[in-house]
């Protein structure tokens, strides 16, 4: 068994629209600069694990196909799939493999080639990740849609506003617009959001995150291996939870929290030894599940970096910017940077790696005082949410 | 299949186009997949006869008492399967909704659709279309649940303003 867990190595490919490669190709492109970062070949990995949702693309044998293509075989391997948790689901999966004591080595791969399919055909599988048959099959729920729901819910109970939403859209592409890997490296404004066409109301085209090509990856070696190594340029993963939610939104009780996500962050903060009731403030930073604009402000109160009902304040007030309360989102988030559904959870933890490790680009470094960097991830709307911390120091 | 993918296929040999963004090469897949799952309602028949009756049929435990919609066939609390079949008061109030602008394919036949979920004063929760105006609807909205004839010609329940 081995005590901590480290990320040793990190990748990431550009993200947004990969017609210039296939999927293993997009594989690769973050994956050998993960092997780069640990000092390590494909013959070290002892496990590996790939996260993907699939059906739009049409390799469904990933962990084979890279096995082939990056000379990974005949070592073990897995593909995951949590909805769009699938990244953190994967990075589950190899660390309890390497805390286990069963393997020193893993390779966690997050890939998604979701414009292999037209967009429409995206939309249409997308929707299905709830309960198909009540939600989806006589009421045609989008992705969008099912959180829509939960925004107006927000809105309703707290008076929040869609120019509230707006602003975590354009804080999340100024960031994004620094970010050399986010599908969109552009600033806006509150009014192009607000002009945008509505999607699912009270969402609109800039309230969404977009559809996306990318690939993430990061190696994880136990404690003992990261001494036999000599790494020095590692974050150690302090905590995980994970929660799922029911399928039916109709059997929840409420709409403007995931309570899958507050249970998984009780967990994680347990963990690794946050005091709940104060996390912000052993925090230098977050990256939060922004598929949509408001989902981000519904994460800063199941994530209690601030009291319930006032989440939206933190965005007008810029508390979640560089210099504020606490950093969220500052790669450009899944709104700006991208949402390959399977490499999202993988590409949180790359993050993590650079913000601790201060090796963000440019005007998209947060300080690093407290050495901890928080990720959460949701799939589907609630139904997995993995909250993952790091830091620098082990536990 | 796209004119330029049989144009390039006669031409040049493969089912291939060049992507108009990025100028890259892609091969158009031969292999079409369409979908349609079957799926077992056998255990929930009653509620589906209950609803062609303008009911909205729920299943109770008869151990515990605790109610189910979506109905479902066991009760985990007691390890029971001795269920009943209730019928649920048809009125509650609105708790959220959305406006479905940007459709899925398979429901591209239908205008822009409203979504709500309303809580039963029964209890239990329901999700379905709203079929009142959504720009008129207020805080505590009342509703009412409502069986209607679908366009693809299938009965579906719905909710609508009282
Ligand atoms: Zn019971």
């Amino acid at each position: 068994m081995s005590e901590n867990v480290a990320v040793i190595g990190i990748g990431h490919s550009k993200f947004g629209t990969r017609k210039d490669v296939n999927i293993a190709e997009l594989c690769w492109e973050s994956m050998k600069p993960a092997f780069e970062t640990a000092n390590l070949e494909p013959k070290d990995i002892d496990f590996f694990v790939v996260s993907n949702a699939g059906m739009w693309s049409s390799e469904a044998a990933i962990p084979a196909l890279i096995a082939e293509y990056a000379d990974l075989a005949p070592k073990g391997s897995m593909r995951v799939e949590a909805a769009c948790a699938s990244g953190s689901a994967a990075l589950r999966v190899g660390y309890t493999a390497v805390k286990s004591g069963m393997v020193d080595l893993a390779l966690i791969l997050g890939v998604e080639k979701m414009q292999e399919s037209p967009n429409p055909n995206v939309i249409e599988l997308i929707g299905r990740f709830g309960s198909y048959f009540w939600e989806f099959e006589n009421f045609g729920l989008t992705f969008p849609a099912y959180y829509a729901l939960h925004g107006t819910a927000y809105m309703m109970k707290y008076g929040a506003t869609e120019e509230d939403y707006a602003k975590v859209a354009v804080k999340n592409h100024y960031y994004g617009a620094k970010n050399p890997y986010a599908q969109f490296q552009k600033e806006i404004d509150v009014e192009t959001v607000l002009k945008s066409p509505y999607i699912a109301w009270p969402f609109k085209l800039f309230d969404c995150s977009p559809i996306t090509d990318g690939s993430a990856c990061v190696i994880l070696a136990s404690e003992e291996k990261v001494k036999e190594l000599g790494i020095d340029e590692k974050v150690w993963i302090l905590g995980q939870g994970v929660g799922t939610g029911t399928a039916n939104l109709s059997r929840r009780e409420e709409f403007t929290s995931l309570a899958s996500a507050r249970y998984a962050a009780e967990q994680a903060y347990k963990m690794a030894g946050i005091d709940i009731d104060d996390p912000a403030n052993y925090l230098d930073g977050a990256n939060v599940h922004d598929c949509f604009t408001a989902p981000e402000i519904i994460a800063y109160e199941d994530l209690r970096f601030c009291k319930r009902g006032e989440g939206y304040k933190l965005i007008r007030d810029e508390q979640t910017y560089i210099g504020g309360k606490i950093p969220v989102n500052i790669d450009g988030g899944l709104k700006a940077k991208g949402h390959p559904i399977g490499a999202t959870g993988v590409s949180q933890a790359v993050e993590a790696y650079k913000q601790l490790l201060q090796k963000a680009e440019p005007g998209r470094q947060a300080d690093i005082n407290k050495g901890r960097w928080l990720a959460h991830n949701v799939g589907g709307t609630g139904h997995y949410t993995y909250v993952t911390i790091y830091g620098l120091e082990k536990r | 299949m796209n004119e330029e993918v049989k144009k390039n296929m006669e031409e040049f040999g493969f089912p291939v186009i060049v992507d108009e963004k990025s100028g890259a090469m892609q091969w158009v897949d031969m292999r079409e997949l369409r979908l349609r799952y079957i799926i077992s309602v056998e255990n929930i028949k009653p509620f589906y006869e209950g609803l062609r009756e303008g009911k909205l049929m729920a299943t109770k435990c008869k151990k515990c008492g605790r109610i189910f919609f979506p109905p479902q066939k066991d009760c985990p609390s007691c390890f029971d399967s001795d269920i009943e079949w209730v019928e649920l008061k048809k009125e509650g109030t609105l708790e959220t909704m959305t406006v479905v602008f940007v459709k899925p394919p398979s429901f591209g036949q239908y205008d822009p659709y409203p979504v709500a979920i309303a809580k039963l004063d029964d209890g239990p929760r329901i999700l379905a279309w709203y079929s009142g105006d959504p720009q008129q609807v207020k805080p505590g909205q009342r509703v009412k649940v409502q069986v209607s004839r679908r366009k693809e010609g299938y009965l579906m329940y719905e909710l609508a303003p009282i």
